[in-house]
């Protein structure tokens, strides 16, 4: 235990700092140990351990060590370390910054024991990230990359209103359990929310994913979602509307899910799914069920790398990862395609890989608090699990028709990220106690009982038995080039037509009403001209002769009236 | 490259093979019933092959479904691109 505390992920984000000064050779080595020096430095946190100072007058603790916040310490730190191993073979320094602060501010966040440092470090998280979007260099990665930051900041904004009315009616900082029933509350519960995914609030995440780099995806993936995770766990946990938004988020990917062309996009629609897990298990709130939400965290962030690594590693090799313009790359690519079947086979909870043993922790906390509807909700969503990421996902990139591709296989680093990751994978699923001892609650739990094997066993073999069913019948659709519409045409095309179309009718109207009054000044000038311009009848210059007679005819007409009159 | 060498799975009698080695997994499976006592939490969890015949319906009205959504909400490519 060291004497002198501060908060991990201050490790990575001053170590980033030399980064740019430093030759390739070094730079490499060096941004792969950060994440193994913060490891090591977490390994020595107990719970209990803080850190905190007196700052203008607020009491801030940057680190604050219990149970819950070390699952996400471990993980994230491991995360980040496989990431950048993932990414070893490139020389970009600006991903090389953004990885290691990102990385970084995520696991300082999960240790923040109060708000103005989560403010902080949320922030950060999303200032860094972006990089790794628009370190794709390219326009469409520069506008995705916009919309990804102004939806980031926007939450830390309203987080740190949240923040401030909180402040204001109880006088503390310290960020426990806060609850949805005050205002500020409900401010913070929408800042988790965003960040989180939650339904309408959750396009971002396939807006803005898919366009980051092969290796940025794969740290993205990891951090800003599962740290929404972890906040909702510590303030919100045994909030009953988290069962219902997450039942939600489980469905609904799935159906774009099995319509998306590009694979990257169909896992950024499965994390979103996965997330949902997560987010049930925090809304029922039992010990069982938070130590499953954990549990679930820690599996998904390690497959779902794999599954962003292997699509990373197709992405690297062929320059896409479209489904329709892949096929047949186990030929050439067998490691990658097998690590990916391993990733698939994880998120889908076969037996003996990881996300069975976690999985399964929150399907049976919401079956044993009588949630039959959320249950039935979840299995369905199993079933929609196996199809996106356990099928299609390595079907379509390494099977299916040979799209005639012969990439090489992926480099040397990557397929090691790849097989450390798939090597934990099923080292959890065969062996998961040494990951239900660092779950915050004690686990009285046994993923494997003859019933839960086999019942998880049908379900999946059974969907693939449909899958065989409906691609023999022809029923299956084909992958096709194609957008296809989410929540975030509302920003995209909607709004952007309606403020264009605005535009435009307020030009028309302007030009109308200009037109209008330039013609009636037109028709003004006219008459003006017509009556008193050169050859006007008021402006014609008459002579004296004419001017006489005309004043004479006057007074001829004047007399004739009086004699009449008279 | 040896673009045409011939793999395992080229061969149409090979995927034939895996197709069966589902199905009698598949039947296996609810052959297995037989022998272990389910504790489900629901009732429905104790009908005959119920996880089976569940994950089979379910994952063909996911992608039937989706496959109908198409007509909403296909758009091109570039649906995007000003």
């Amino acid at each position: 235990m060291t004497d002198v505390l501060f908060s991990p992920g201050l490790i990575l984000i001053f170590g980033a700092f030399a980064v740019p000064f430093m030759p390739l050779a070094l730079r490499r080595a060096y941004v792969l140990l950060l994440p193994v020096i913060g490891f090591w430095y977490i390994l020595g946190l107990e719970p209990g351990a803080t850190q905190s100072f007196t700052f203008m007058g607020y009491e801030l603790q940057p680190l604050y060590v219990d149970k819950l916040s070390l699952v996400w310490g471990y993980v994230f730190s491991l995360a980040a370390f496989l990431g950048i191993l993932f990414a070893f073979h490139q020389d970009d320094r600006v991903q090389d910054v953004a990885a290691l602060v990102y990385a970084g501010s995520g696991i300082s966040a999960v240790f923040a024991g109060d708000l103005i440092s989560l403010f902080v470090f949320w922030e950060l998280t999303a200032v860094s990230s972006v990089f790794l979007i628009w370190a794709s260099r390219n326009e469409q990665a520069y506008r995705a990359g916009m919309r990804y930051l102004v939806i980031q900041i926007g939450s830390g904004v309203i987080l740190l209103a949240g923040i401030l009315f909180w402040y204001a009616d109880t006088g503390s900082l310290a960020f426990g359990v806060i609850g949805i029933e005050t205002l500020a509350g409900k401010l913070i519960f929408i800042a988790f929310g965003i960040k989180c995914a939650f339904p309408l609030l959750h396009n971002w995440l396939q807006d803005s994913y898919p366009n980051a780099t092969p290796t940025g995806t794969v740290i993205l993936s990891a951090f800003t979602t599962k740290l929404a995770v972890y906040t909702l766990a510590r303030g919100y946990a045994g909030t009953e509307i988290l069962i219902y938004i997450g039942a939600t988020m489980t469905a609904f990917p799935i159906f774009f899910a099995v319509i998306e062309n590009n694979l990257r996009k169909v896992l950024a629609y499965s994390l979103n799914n996965q997330l949902g897990f997560m987010v049930v298990g925090i809304g029922i709130g039992t010990p069982l069920a938070l130590d499953g939400t954990a549990a679930h965290a820690f599996c998904h962030i390690l497959y779902k790398a794999l599954l962003f690594m292997s699509m990373g590693a197709v992405l690297h090799r062929t320059g896409t990862t479209k489904a329709s313009e892949l096929g047949g790359l186990y030929k050439t690519m067998p490691f990658t395609a097998t690590f990916c079947t391993i990733g698939a086979m994880s998120i889908s909870a076969f037996p003996l890989f990881s996300g069975f043993v976690s999985k399964s922790m929150i399907l049976t906390a919401a079956a044993g608090e009588g949630y039959w509807g959320i249950w039935a909700i979840l299995v369905f969503a199993s079933a929609g699990v196996m199809e996106h990421s356990g099928i299609k996902i390595p079907y379509f990139a390494f099977f299916a028709h040979d799209s005639g591709k012969r990439p090489k296989e992926a480099p040397f680093n990557m397929l090691l990220a790849m097989g450390i990751s798939a090597f934990l994978c099923i080292f959890i699923g065969v062996y998961p106690q040494p990951l239900y001892n660092i779950l915050p609650y004690p686990v009285d739990f046994v993923p494997y009982t003859t019933a839960h094997v086999i019942t998880q066993l049908q379900l999946l073999m059974f969907s693939i038995l449909a899958f065989i069913v409906l691609i023999k019948t022809k029923l299956y659709p084909d992958e096709m080039p194609s957008t296809n519409l989410d929540f975030d045409w509302l920003y995209r095309k909607l709004l952007p037509n309606i403020v264009r179309t605005l535009g435009r009718k307020i030009v028309e109207a302007d030009h109308a009403i200009r037109r209008y009054l330039l013609g009636t000044l037109g028709l003004f000038l006219g008459q003006v001209e017509r009556w008193s311009g050169m050859n006007g009848i008021l402006a014609r210059t008459a002579t004296i002769s004419s001017m006489a007679f005309f004043a004479l005819s006057l007074l001829a007409v004047f007399l004739v009236l009086y004699f009449i009159k008279e | 490259m040896s673009d045409d060498k011939k793999d395992w799975l080229d061969n149409q009698a090979n995927v034939k093979k895996i197709i069966i080695g589902v199905v009698v997994i598949c039947i296996g499976l609810l052959v297995a019933e037989f022998f272990y006592h389910k504790h489900g939490h629901f009732a429905i969890e104790n009908w005959f092959g119920f996880y089976g015949f569940y994950g089979f319906i379910v994952f063909c009205g996911i992608v039937l479904i989706g496959k109908q959504l198409r007509k909403f909400l296909m758009r091109s490519e570039d649906y995007y691109d000003d």
